[in-house]
């Protein structure tokens, strides 16, 4: 009957803390401590991290370096959609809209590629499948992400931020063939 | 001038003013809740998608009206009931300023009425987060802006209220911890009403065509302050719930004042940076910062967090212990009231809170784990543990407590009231663990048709993903089974139970004051400081709750395993820098 009583000693703060408890908080603390240190220990030892590197653009800008790559990398197409071929290490441009990921990529295997996203309009959510990459897209950030596709493959990208009535059918693809 | 009642079964005093404001927000935060499990049953026979029962428009309609009235107006209204309570009936005082505080009261109904009209009219389907640029019809954002100025009014009644008790000395000594952590949150709604304030009004002037550009990432940190921060209103609202049902139904004292007091300071100085969560995989913002506000800066909220997981059952098994359930570990809890509502509702918003809705946060909270789970169906899975089992099961608890304390009315259907808790938590833990799993997976939130019709090009999820969606769907019909159990023995109660008060009528349920000649105290006597304990150890060891500690070590081993496990599945994505 205490808990929502005025605590029985007025100067509460002096009174000893249990046993029990001082243990446990120690414990608590070093958990925490440790799940804190994961995080900077995996930026220097773990290889998902992502870059700070992000610029400020506007969709006509970012169209515009998205059509210089596809004019010059085009490889084919496949659903009114153009399969793009970039040098291994190059950039890449990559675009959301209402409803497509624009173009198709096909990667090599094990190569990297700095991988720029944006969006034309609203906001989007790149999630790589069945990988499970997910990044959130908003426009007027254009996103730098170095990526390695470590396994050959088809990849599907699936829009995982609500963008409206056709968001359901906003998918995109990414081809890593072995090289 | 009397104007208190003291309710002769629980010995509390009700100021009248502040009884009848308690009534209607409670009343209102049913009606929200009603909306929101309706709504709720759509969303959830959409996304199995064997049933696939609603066509895509009606489907994220029905998700936005779901995601506010449950997470915005049932919980905020409910919240205000508990804040009058800690303050004004707790400490034996009257309410200060109840005018304001029906003002904050109306503003808050107009304001969800608004927000609701504008959803329904099907021209406002923007989730609850409403992302700018997409834009919703200008009376979606100015119902929540209402709403909120709304509850910003109240939260001020309530410090009104705290100074009015010091000034009139109602009470000796500190504030009860129970109110002490009500200010905790009445502390966090303030900021979180103030970062509501800053985007939602320029986006409602946007939405009128005053402003010409909102930017979305902007948007996006800053909504997230008025966003996460609601959640951390109710994670300090029910923790003080659990140590006022802890004290009600056992007559646990906290283990230690200092440490169940510090440990909701924490969550003043600490919680609120966990906006941060939802912005880790967005562009431009630093790995430092993030690490640092992801993580509380260094986990301290988190810390706060695990200390009332101990403390809480443990009070319980202290106060258990020193009636003589002392043999071995868990005579306390097998012999607690678990036929009892109020009891197995609270321990299971405890337990699933802590294992399954703190356990998942913290993981995906991480920052680069929140690359392999951002935005699927994992998140959902996650907040449902915290707000709609954690939050929503200890209100739930404290309301079959309530109803006959404060509405004055006997239990309708006792025998519901009793399974409900089992039911909810049951159906929601099943929805719960396989939408993880789903989640896990890569099946995306906020998502009509994982089979992704009318697309141009294809991808087929696994069959387990499938599988898992539907068995989350049948525990989720199950959950709002538990909730329909919850709102029928209530309305059920206050409309038909046996009254307990000759006047208890039905105008009196929904807010009006029982007959005069009840209030009949003109100021309660001062509330006394609580019993000093007696110099008598129980447990072993020098430690007080032996099994509450075994408890803790199990949580905190499940914590350190899971988290790695996740460690070792984000290592074998595809390396990205």
């Amino acid at each position: 009957m205490t808990s929502y009583l005025p605590p029985s000693e007025r100067i509460w703060w002096k009174v000893p803390v249990g046993k029990q408890e001082i243990i446990w908080i120690g414990i608590a603390l070093v958990w925490c401590l440790i799940m804190f240190f994961m995080m900077p220990y995996w930026h220097v030892f773990g290889k998902q991290n992502l870059s700070n590197e992000a610029y400020q653009t506007t969709p006509a800008k970012f169209q515009a370096r998205v059509d210089e790559m596809v004019a010059k990398y085009q490889v084919g197409e496949e659903a009114g959609i153009p399969i793009v071929k970039p040098p291994v290490g190059s950039d890449v441009y990559l675009l959301g809209r209402l409803w497509q990921w624009y173009p198709i990529l096909e990667l090599e295997k094990d190569k990297s590629y700095r991988i720029h996203i944006s969006s034309m309009d609203w906001q989007h959510g790149f999630s790589l499948q069945p990988v499970n990459i997910n990044l959130q897209i908003v426009p007027g950030y254009e996103m730098v992400v170095t990526m390695t596709p470590d396994q050959a493959g088809d990849y599907a990208i699936v829009c995982n931020e609500y963008c409206g009535i056709g968001h359901h059918s906003m998918l995109g693809k990414i081809y890593v063939k072995e090289n | 001038m009397a104007q208190f009642r003291v309710c002769p079964d629980s010995g509390f005093y009700f100021d009248k003013s502040a009884e009848s404001l308690m009534k209607v927000n409670a009343v209102a935060g049913a009606v929200s809740l009603l909306i929101a499990g309706v709504l709720a049953l759509g969303v959830i026979l959409t996304r199995w998608q064997e049933v696939h029962l609603l066509p895509a428009d009606l489907f994220y309609q029905v998700l936005t009206g779901h995601g506010i009235n449950a997470l915005i107006f049932w919980i905020i209204f409910f919240e205000i009931a508990i804040l009058y309570f800690a303050s004004s009936t707790l400490l034996r005082t009257r309410l200060a300023a109840p005018r304001w505080a029906w003002l904050g009261f109306i503003l808050m109904v107009v304001g969800a009425v608004m927000n609701n009209v504008a959803v329904f009219q099907g021209n406002s389907s923007v989730m609850m987060t409403s992302y700018a640029p997409m834009q919703a019809e200008p009376h979606f954002y100015l119902g929540l802006i209402l709403f909120a100025v709304g509850a910003l009014i109240a939260t001020f009644v309530f410090f009104g209220t705290l100074v009015i008790a010091k000034d009139d000395q109602t009470y000796q000594g500190s504030v009860p911890l129970v109110t002490f952590g009500a200010l905790t949150a009445a502390i966090i709604a303030v900021f979180t009403i103030a970062c509501g304030a800053i985007i939602l009004v320029p986006t409602f002037l946007w939405s009128i065509g005053y402003i010409n550009h909102i930017d979305a990432e902007m948007y996006r940190i800053i909504w997230w302050g008025l966003g996460h921060s609601s959640q951390q209103i109710n994670v300090a609202a029910h923790v003080s719930v659990w140590y006022l049902l802890a004290g009600i139904l056992f007559g646990a004292r906290p283990m230690s004042e200092k440490v169940s007091r510090s440990a909701f300071l924490l969550y003043i100085f600490f919680l609120q940076l966990a906006c941060a969560h939802h912005i880790l995989v967005d562009p431009g913002i630093s790995a430092e910062w993030k690490v640092f506000n992801t993580s509380y800066a260094m986990y301290l909220a988190v810390l706060a967090s695990l200390i009332h997981g101990l403390t809480v059952p443990g009070a319980v098994e202290v106060a258990q212990r020193e009636k003589g359930l002392t043999k071995g570990l868990f005579e306390w809890l097998r012999k607690a009231p678990w036929g009892n509502p109020v009891f197995s509702g609270f321990f299971f918003s405890l337990v699933i809170f802590g294992f399954i809705g703190g356990i998942t946060g913290v993981v995906m909270g991480t920052e680069q784990i929140n690359l392999i789970i951002h935005n699927t169906i994992y998140v959902p899975a996650h907040f449902h543990a915290t707000v709609a089992v954690g939050t929503t099961l200890a209100f739930m608890a404290l309301t079959y407590l309530l109803i006959p304390v404060l509405f004055r009315r006997a239990l309708f259907l006792p025998w519901m009231a009793k399974w409900q808790p089992y039911v909810f938590s049951a159906g929601m833990t099943i929805m719960i663990l396989f939408l993880l799993g789903a989640g896990t997976l890569g099946v995306s939130r906020r998502h009509w048709d994982m089979e992704f019709t009318g697309a141009a090009l294809s991808f087929e999820y696994p069959g387990t993903a499938y599988m898992m969606m539907a068995v989350g769907a049948i525990g989720g019909v199950l959950g709002v089974l538990g909730g329909a159990m919850y709102l029928i023995v209530t309305v059920g109660s206050l409309v038909f139970g046996k009254k307990l008060e000759a006047s208890a009528g039905l105008l009196q349920s929904f807010g009006v004051p029982l007959s005069s000649g009840v209030y009949n105290v003109a100021q309660p006597e001062q509330l006394p400081m609580a019993p000093k304990l007696a110099v008598e150890q129980h447990g072993s060891g020098g430690f007080e709750a032996p099994g509450t500690f075994v408890l803790a070590m199990a949580l905190l081993v499940c914590f350190v395993v899971y988290y790695f496990i996740n460690w070792d599945y984000l290592a074998s994505v595809w390396p990205i820098s």
